[in-house]
């Protein structure tokens, strides 16, 4: 029987093998210690290492954030969680001008291998100042890395890359896919020992040859079931793409499966406007032109702030039967 | 209905007031039925989210439910003292301070439960209440995000030529918030009429006062020595304490156009939200018990207006029956009211565009498909 685990025990596996790893790894953030994690990511880190690794941080995500970052700069290797994602905008200065820049305005004398990592999704009611999905606005600044995991296995083997990475890796997982289950190998089940991903490197998470779904986060799981309904009701064969990481970026993946169906749709849960979407379909449109039958969509959440009222909420983020029925148009 | 109970209940002997600060003159000159008005407050809010609680359960109401049980008092106590140009700005343990500025329970709870009927038509939910008619400015769900806005209102108040203020809370986590500092420099270098006040319930989640804050022996609130801004610790389970306290800040406010920072120690008995489960494990059963059965300011506030001759127990539990039926009509409110349209998603973005103005009309404002 292959072991199965959840994206957060997944995550928890990664997180715990680096702090026996490497000693410079500490966690810092809103009850990641004795509180074991608003959402249970790092249950059981503190009772295992103590308060010199997994340290409880008051709510001044500036000054934690832009402290992991001069930490980082003597070696420590910080794993800051924010409780949300969207609280990263009280840090903002922090991680988009210090983190991103010291390397390149110290002609390269200084490197930041820090990592923040905490959930970015809506789709949980929580209303606009909660459901930020920033992976955009981050990837946007040179020197910095967005990863964005749709699965267990990927969120462990991501995690480790990111914590060993010697640059800012921003990690934004979601908390509607904590809870979901995968299968993740134990290490004595892995021919290297341990599972690590590299950055930048996207997966086939379905093969097809009449369409390719591309996704990040968990719009990915989205595609899939988008990719069952055609498949199922339309005889369509869609590829479904996870890009894993968002940057750096795997060019190559999405220009072979590109090239393979003809037919491009982008799907996250961000918003459309200079989205990664944007980033993709501009891409294939440079590079892979000729290679089309049909202009690249893009499918986000609604163009408006995260609505509280359920049902409404619902509404603005892509379902399958939207991917389905927008994909056939353009098959 | 209501009226007639109100009547009957002035009509009662006068009050001896007796309790600490009752003879503070900001108090010794309430009228019984002023006295009675503020236990009717602290009640509606008690019983609103002990119903809004039961219909979270029931799984009628998403996101999160902060409530503000245990601390209702603060919002009370310092509300009742406002007059037409004083403003208020909370977080979002925000129930409270919306029906002490005089929200009703319908569209609160309509709100709550996701419905056009509510007060922000169902898009902010229980930490974003919005009623700037009664000069009540949210509801905000970043922590300490609320602060330098509170010094804005204060700011406008100050430009407008008003004789206003602006009592602006925070909890006693938030006081490590970046953006709370710079506001409490400025409202002191600019000497803004903003009252902050840290609503001080021990916790930032499961995280104890001691945990979190560095602070001098006076109290968190002594961190406004270093901005040269006045400050005062107080006890939150008396309402005469508490409007005693805060009437000296409004009246610096109000006459010499100077801020404050007020720390008010109070205690939430349920869990950071409702979906905080570790609510017993970082607080003992015994502490948290100690609190609702000896600083529960309802229980107080009863209990001093029964020594006082204000009310008997049969008026008390009048006035919870009245607040009972008042939330459970609310949720039925709530329950039949319809939820917005999918074509709301988009009003209420840009003024221009709501408006239909040339700005809103110029150039395209929305990207979806
Ligand atoms: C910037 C930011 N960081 C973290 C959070 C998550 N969070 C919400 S409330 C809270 C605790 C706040 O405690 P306190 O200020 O004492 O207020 P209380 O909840 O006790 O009323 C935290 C950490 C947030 N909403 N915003
Ligand atoms: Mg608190």
């Amino acid at each position: 029987m292959p072991r199965e685990i959840t994206y957060r025990e997944a995550l928890r596996e990664g997180l715990d093998e680096e702090l026996a790893f490497d000693d410079n790894v500490v966690i810092i953030g809103e009850e990641v210690a004795e509180y074991n994690g608003a959402y249970k990511v790092t249950e059981g880190l503190w009772k295992k290492w103590g308060d010199k690794r997994i340290i409880d941080a008051p709510i001044s995500e500036a000054g934690f954030i832009g402290m992991g970052i001069g930490a980082s700069m003597l070696g420590i290797r910080p794993v800051m969680e924010l409780m949300f994602f969207s609280f990263a905008y009280v840090a903002f200065d922090q991680m988009m001008n210090n983190a991103a820049t010291c390397r390149y305005m110290s002609g390269g004398l200084i490197h930041v291998p820090i990592v923040v990592r905490g959930p970015a999704n809506g789709g949980t009611n929580v209303g606009a100042t909660h459901s930020h999905t920033p992976e955009n606005i981050f990837a946007n600044m040179p020197g910095l890395k967005v990863v964005s995991p749709s699965d267990g296995y990927d969120a462990k083997g991501l995690i480790k890359s990111a914590i060993r990475d010697n640059d800012p890796v921003y990690f934004m997982e979601s908390t509607v896919l904590y809870g979901e289950k995968c299968e993740v190998p134990s290490n004595d089940e892995l021919e290297d020992g341990e599972l690590v991903i590299p950055l930048g490197k996207a997966k086939v998470k379905r093969e097809g040859a009449d369409i390719s779904l591309i996704a990040h986060g968990r719009a990915v799981v989205t595609s899939l079931e988008a990719a069952q309904i055609l498949e199922e009701k339309h005889s369509i064969h869609a590829e479904v793409l996870d890009l894993r990481s968002i940057r750096p970026l795997d060019e190559q993946a999405i220009l072979d499966t590109v090239r393979k169906t003809h037919r491009a749709v982008y799907i996250e849960e961000n918003k459309p406007f200079c989205g990664v979407g944007a980033q993709i379909s501009s891409m294939i449109m440079e590079q892979a032109f000729d290679d089309l039958d049909a202009p690249v969509l893009r499918i986000t959440s609604a163009d408006a702030p995260a609505f509280y009222s359920p049902p409404i909420e619902e509404l603005q983020l892509p379902t399958a039967e939207e991917i389905a029925e927008r994909a056939l148009s353009i098959c | 209905m209501r009226g007639n109970f109100l009547k009957e209940m002035a009509e009662k002997k006068k009050s001896k007031p007796t309790a600490p600060y009752a003879d503070d003159p900001i108090n010794a000159n309430l009228t019984d039925e002023e006295k009675i008005d503020m236990l009717r407050t602290l009640v509606r809010i008690r019983r609103f989210e002990q119903t809004s609680l039961k219909h979270y359960h029931s799984g009628s109401i998403g996101g999160f439910l902060h409530l503000y049980i245990g601390q209702e008092s603060v919002a009370v106590g310092s509300i009742s003292l406002l007059g037409d140009d004083d403003h208020v700005i909370t977080a979002y343990r925000d129930h409270g301070h919306a029906l002490s500025v005089g929200m009703g329970m319908d569209e609160c709870m309509a709100e709550l439960f996701g419905k056009k009927t509510g007060c922000s038509k169902g898009k902010g939910g229980s930490m974003h209440y919005f009623a700037p008619d009664k000069n009540y400015w949210g509801g905000h769900g970043i922590v300490g995000g609320q602060t330098p806005l509170g010094a804005g209102l204060a700011f406008a108040l100050k430009y407008q030529g008003k004789k206003g203020c602006c009592l602006c809370y925070l909890g006693d986590g938030a006081i490590n918030q970046g953006a709370f500092h710079e506001a409490l420099n400025l409202a002191a270098l600019w000497d803004l009429p903003v009252i902050f006040i840290i609503e001080n319930n021990g916790y930032s989640m499961g995280t104890s006062q001691a945990r979190s804050s560095a602070f001098p022996e006076e109290g968190l609130a002594a961190r406004a020595k270093g901005y040269n801004m006045d400050w005062d610790v107080m006890e939150g389970v008396s309402l005469y304490e508490i409007r005693a306290g805060v009437q000296k800040a409004i009246t610096r406010a109000h006459e010499e156009s100077r801020p404050t920072l007020l720390e008010i120690k109070t205690y939430r008995h349920k869990g950071h939200s409702v979906a905080d489960a570790n609510a017993e494990k970082y607080r003992t059963k015994e502490e948290i018990q100690k609190y609702i059965q000896e600083h529960d300011p309802i229980d107080f506030w009863k209990h001093t207006l029964i020594e006082e001759g204000v009310i008997t127990e049969d008026d008390y539990k009048a006035i919870n029956k009245e607040a009972g039926d008042e939330a459970n009509a609310a949720a039925d409110f709530a329950i039949k009211s319809p939820f917005p349209d999918e074509s709301e998603i988009f009003d209420d973005i840009y003024w221009e565009v709501d408006n239909n103005t040339a700005a809103g009309r110029t150039g395209r404002h929305f990207f979806h498909k």
